[in-house]
């Protein structure tokens, strides 16, 4: 046990409950104490959780839109170039141009750009890999992927106090309470 | 909390009225002015009226469709909608009566009804068999019989599920939905084909009425929404109609937005890279002068506009926003059939690659306005018989999600 209070050393700590409804309650409860480098784990989906530990609302989105227009920029270019510039052949008479035949491969490439970009800009903002994480040194979190629900209030945060946050965090009924070593 | 529903459903009795009146106001103005088209112009009117009748009629015949996918599926937007899918599929008779004109203008419409020019034309003589007047009009009455019994089915056994807690009303609801979503798709197929393919007898394309189906599909979202989001400000669908459900709505209409984008582009990539004379006619008379902008525009305000917006689950979730994409996307579907009718009327000879000018008659405005009013009189008439929310359902449980709601608004 270490007998600073800041919480010098540790990743923070972490708080087990036994069902998904409780972890939220729980969630709701300690970012409404003012907590905010929260995080939540679960072995499942929980609806509303991220809302719960005000986990922003990221731009994955907008990165794969950016990536599908581009796919789809990229796709047309490349059949225009192909067809009219490079390598112009007559297929059957029809025009060199053929908007209509254009379409299904940009389709194809901006699905292409899209997916790919999203599951980059996944494993990036997701700061992947990432052969360490301190939350392993719980023994109960492998239970994470099983049956377990775990809060972690990260030391990070203005708030966290070792003491104080772990009489609050008792207070919400968990399992158990345990501190995670960095 | 039936009770509770039925006094809620009730209290909006008086808007429904005031939507009817207004409803009937236009409707009738309309076929007023249709009528008074007719006088002068028996061509243009029935050009105007067919147009008018497979626009309106994709209501009623939408609606069940959703409202079988429903019965299938579950989830709670379908709750949130039931009653007025049921209501829209309850005017089914309304437009077996409203589309009673085209049969007597059918001479006036479709090529086909010609009998010395099919005679000498080998193709239609082939497909007489088919396309003759009387099975025409067999066909136009086991439509409607059909779907009117689907439509029956479904509302009373709805009915039913409100007053009992046995699940059985439910269970046959599932059973009938099943096959009926099939029968459905297959006659809207033959619809389709007679109402508007027939129109050019010669041309055919296998994905067209699909096209026709989703459209159908489309609309009722649209339509369910314009409705809806008014409705969700009261009880009883104020609980159930929350902003995530509309939401919901406006993602059925982006998923249907993409399938007809889908289908419509497969047509044209299909016919335009074979080439064919027997097909390539159909859309060398639609991609000349301003039906070519026309056809521009369908790209946009039938595609790229309401794709774009109903993409982002932020922009979606502006009520207003989503009103005026389903407003606009309720006009383009009437475009877009005028895009597929008007042109086959300037055409009448088929197989001939010939341009036809673009030349809009107030009465393509005139008849589906005037229909429109009659249709949504009627379907407000239907919506104010039932209780706004279906009740003992084994799925859902209104009275869990008004308690929770309440719950809610204390807290906030």
């Amino acid at each position: 046990m270490n007998d600073t209070s800041t919480g010098n050393g540790a990743h923070g700590l972490m708080a087990e409950f036994e069902t998904p409804d409780e972890l939220l309650a729980a969630a709701q409860k300690t970012y409404g104490e003012g907590y905010r480098r929260l995080d939540a784990y679960s072995p499942l989906p929980v609806h509303g959780l991220g809302a719960a530990i005000g986990f922003p609302q990221t731009n994955i989105a907008v990165i794969s839109f950016i990536c599908g227009v581009i796919g789809g920029l990229a796709g047309f270019a490349l059949q225009y170039w192909v067809h009219m510039i490079e390598y112009p052949i007559n297929i059957g008479g029809r025009p060199h141009f053929s908007g209509p035949m254009f379409i299904p491969v940009t389709f194809e490439t901006t699905i292409l750009f899209a997916a790919v970009g999203t599951v980059v800009a996944l494993i990036v903002l997701n700061r992947l890999p990432q052969p360490y994480h301190p939350v392993f040194n719980v023994p109960e979190f492998e239970r994470a992927s099983q049956d377990r629900f775990f809060l972690c209030v990260e030391s990070t945060d203005p708030q966290y106090e070792t003491e104080g946050t772990r009489s609050f965090l008792q207070s919400l009924g968990p399992v158990k309470v345990s501190e995670v070593e960095a | 909390m039936i009770e509770e529903i039925q006094r809620h459903s009730e209290a909006l009795a008086p808007r429904f009225d005031g939507y009817r009146r207004r409803a009937l106001a236009i409707g009738l103005i309309g076929i007023a002015a249709t009528v008074f088209g007719y006088l002068t112009d028996h061509q243009q009117f029935f050009e105007s009226y067919l147009l008018g009748f497979t626009y309106w009629v994709c209501m009623p015949v939408g609606c069940l469709g959703v409202l079988m996918i429903h019965h299938l599926g579950g989830g709670r937007w379908g709750f949130a909608i039931r009653r007025m899918l049921e209501a829209g599929a309850s005017t089914m008779p309304v437009m077996f009566i409203l589309g009673l004109p085209i049969l007597a203008g059918m001479h006036d419409l479709f090529p086909w009804t010609h009998t010395e020019a099919v005679a000498n034309d080998e193709v239609l003589t082939h497909k007489l068999p088919y396309l003759n007047s009387t099975f025409f009009i067999i066909r136009y009455v086991a439509y409607f019989a059909i779907w009117t019994a689907m439509a029956m089915l479904l509302t009373r056994w709805s009915v039913q599920q409100d007053q009992t807690q046995e699940t059985w009303p439910t269970r046959r609801m599932q059973i009938l939905s099943g096959p009926g979503i099939v029968l459905l798709s297959l006659l809207g197929t033959f619809a389709g084909t007679d109402w508007l393919m027939s129109l050019e007898p010669h041309w055919f394309s296998t994905i067209f009425c699909a096209i026709y189906i989703l459209g159908m599909a489309l609309m009722t979202w649209a339509f369910m929404t314009l409705v809806g989001v008014p409705l969700s400000k009261h009880q009883p669908l104020d609980v159930l109609l929350t902003n995530e459900r509309l939401r919901d709505l406006g993602t059925m209409m982006l998923g249907f937005v993409m399938l007809w984008a889908y289908t419509s582009f497969s047509q044209l990539l299909i016919i335009w890279s074979g080439n064919l004379p027997e097909e390539i006619t159909w859309y060398y008379t639609r991609l000349q002068g301003g039906w070519l902008y026309l056809g521009y525009a369908l790209i946009g305000f039938h595609f790229a506009v309401p794709f774009l917006l109903l993409l982002s689950s932020r922009v979606k979730s502006h009520l207003r926003i989503l009103i005026v994409v389903a407003s606009g996307l309720m006009f383009m579907r009437l475009v877009d059939l005028y895009w597929i009718t008007a042109p086959a009327f300037r055409d009448h000879d088929g197989g001939v690659l010939q341009s036809v000018a673009l030349t809009p008659h107030w009465l393509d405005l005139a008849a589906p306005i005037g229909l429109g009013g009659i249709w949504v009189f009627f379907f407000f008439g239907q919506l104010k018989k039932r209780p706004l929310v279906p009740s003992n359902d084994p799925r859902f449980d209104y009275g869990a999600l008004a308690a929770e709601a309440q719950e809610h608004g204390h807290h906030g």
